[in-house]
């Protein structure tokens, strides 16, 4: 085994011999699984005031990309806690000690969290699938199951929760502190962003901007999501302002996530370790 | 049979803005022997280690293995096991599988976590959360991680602090078995008296810097002889003393404390003096005492006495 390997093969038993990532993945599948229903029934419901029945096209989009809507708090969270734990609990000492060439440990690390953080996208979709089809069967909607655009839709959907986690890493490899790193996670992920986003709205030059927070550009690259939906669904919202495409989307996110891992690692590279 | 390789500081300095905590510190730790790297906490021991394991960096000087850094060293799992502190696991993980990731990180042989696991007496707590273990178990659960690779080097920063009395022996033992096999080992400590034992060379340092380096024995060379004396005439017995070259510390109360003459000489001299005695016992100066008056004697020039009105306020 080449280094490279073994140090993913170390990082994966590493997260695995843990309770964390078990229990973050239930509150994924019940809060995916609330939402996905919810939604589900809120698009086929025949609701005073609400949309009325949609058609299946739109109503799967935005069923199937509640994992994107509501939970990438999952994998963000992850990524953060795998990187603040070894500061938490100074186990960064063992660590360069079985591997004192750090850029082996880092990309190991790296690799690891791309590939939890893309499980937690599979647990996602197949729970969006699961809960919102089985509403949407009842209610007489088409689930569009095999529809190449709903399997790229959730194909996308683990990509984001993939560069998500990487978002996470960076971002706790830089701040080092767990509670500050959860804190602000729980905070940017369920206040400021979605307040920004919906306030963002009012102007023009703002709605442009808002475009590249993480959270748009990742509904960007989905093709869905339930706050870039609002003003599709609701008429009454001026200036609609076109989105990112999906390529844009994903670019915005693979850059954010790059740059977060890129200055975390230049400090952790060379910093000594307490 | 892993043979050892000689660690050897040249010259280090690791400077923390302007305070030097660690300043010029040479000294070698050689095959074969255990040396004890002494001093009180807050001296320069682990800062010296950490740099050492490549974990910190050297402001100037090196810290190597024959020569080569520790990150420089092919397979280093294989050549050096260290062991830095009792706390560095997580609470969550058991302690196979903290060993686990080590293995697979240092790419060893996967049962050499048994192996080591019954060398120090933890193949029945392995399963277990590493949060339950006491400070025993972790200190035990640390050097089986520096054991992984069978290494021929050995460092381990305060092995002893926190075991209990069975605890102590069960590594004093170990740790010679480990040392008779050939290996290098350098381990650090506060207290003299853990180690005194165990170690074959000391090197003690005090504020950042080497105050003494040699073998245990020279240590005791260091010791200062002294007796104590009493007689009903303490007066007339001081004076006689004093005649005959000794010195005396404590003239003013309670039984008389001489240098400068062993028991023989201060007897002859009451007996000159026709002084009878009513007590006379020589006292060892403990190998203690004289660690701490080598890291006590080099005052750290910063440092000054609280005046006066310091101690009023």
């Amino acid at each position: 085994m080449s280094a490279l390997t073994r140090a993913v093969a170390a990082e994966l038993v590493r997260v695995f011999s843990l309770r964390t990532w078990w229990v973050l993945a239930v509150v994924l599948v019940l809060y995916v699984g609330v939402t996905a229903g919810g939604f589900a029934f809120f698009v086929t419901a025949e609701t005073e005031g609400g949309p009325g029945p949609l058609p299946a096209e739109v109503a799967t989009q935005l069923v199937y990309s509640s994992t994107t809507s509501v939970a990438l708090v999952i994998p963000l969270l992850f990524g953060a806690l795998a990187a603040t734990s070894e500061y938490r609990w100074r186990t960064l000492t063992p660590t360069f000690l079985a591997q004192p060439r750090r850029p082996v440990v880092l990309v190991g690390r790296l690799v690891v969290a791309l590939l939890v953080g893309a499980l937690y996208g599979v647990i996602g979709a197949l729970t969006s699938v699961a809960a919102g089809a089985a509403v949407l069967a009842a209610n007489g909607v088409d689930t569009l199951l095999g529809d190449p655009d709903v399997l790229g839709l959730l194909a996308r959907t683990v990509l984001a929760c993939a560069l998500w986690s990487l978002l996470g890493l960076g971002l706790g490899a830089l701040l080092t502190s767990q509670i500050a790193a959860i804190v602000i996670v729980l905070v940017f992920t369920q206040f400021v962003e979605p307040i920004l986003r919906i306030v963002a709205g009012a102007w023009e030059w703002s709605a442009e901007l808002a475009r590249y927070l993480p959270g748009a550009a990742t509904d960007s690259l989905v093709g869905a999501g339930i706050i870039a939906s609002i003003g599709q669904l609701d008429p009454t919202v001026p200036g609609v302002i076109e989105p990112l495409t999906r390529l844009e989307g994903g670019l915005v996110l693979t850059a954010l996530s790059v740059l977060l891992v890129a200055v975390a690692a230049v400090t952790t590279l060379r910093r000594d370790v307490e | 049979m892993p043979t050892g390789t000689p660690i050897t500081i040249d010259h280090l300095t690791k400077r923390y803005g302007a305070v030097a905590a660690v300043d010029d510190v040479s000294f070698t730790a050689h095959p074969g022997r255990v040396t004890g790297f002494l001093g009180p906490n807050g001296a320069g021991k682990t800062t010296t280690l950490r740099v050492l394991l490549g974990l910190a960096r050297a402001t100037s000087g090196t810290a190597t293995f024959g020569g080569t850094a520790y990150a420089a060293l092919d397979d280093p799992a294989r050549r050096v096991g260290a062991s830095l502190s009792s706390d560095v696991f997580h609470p969550g993980r058991s302690g196979r599988d903290h060993l686990r990731v080590l293995q697979l990180a240092a790419g060893l042989e996967r049962d050499r976590i048994d192996a080591v696991l019954q060398r120090v007496g933890m193949t029945d707590a392995a399963d277990r959360r590493v949060g339950g273990y006491s400070l025993g178990m972790r200190q035990r659960l640390g050097l089986a991680a520096a054991l992984l690779g069978d290494p021929g080097t050995l460092v381990l920063d305060e092995p002893i602090n926190g075991l209990d009395p069975a605890g102590i022996t069960w590594i004093r033992v170990f740790l010679r078995e480990l040392a008779a096999e050939g290996r290098t080992i350098l381990l650090s400590s506060h207290v003299l008296s853990e180690v005194s034992q165990t170690v074959d060379d000391v090197v003690v340092i005090a504020r950042g810097r080497i105050v003494m380096a040699g073998a245990l024995a020279e240590l005791s060379a260091g010791a200062v002889a002294r007796v104590r004396v009493d007689a009903a005439d303490r007066s007339a017995l001081a004076s006689a003393i004093a005649a005959a070259g000794g010195v005396v510390e404590t003239p003013t109360a309670g039984p008389l404390v001489v240098t400068g003459l062993d028991a023989d000489g201060v007897g002859r001299a009451a007996l000159a003096a026709a002084i009878p005695l009513t007590l006379l016992t020589p006292l060892s100066d403990d190998l203690e005492s004289v660690f701490l008056r080598l890291t006590s004697e080099h005052p750290d020039p910063d440092a000054r006495p609280a005046s006066s009105a310091e101690v009023a306020a």
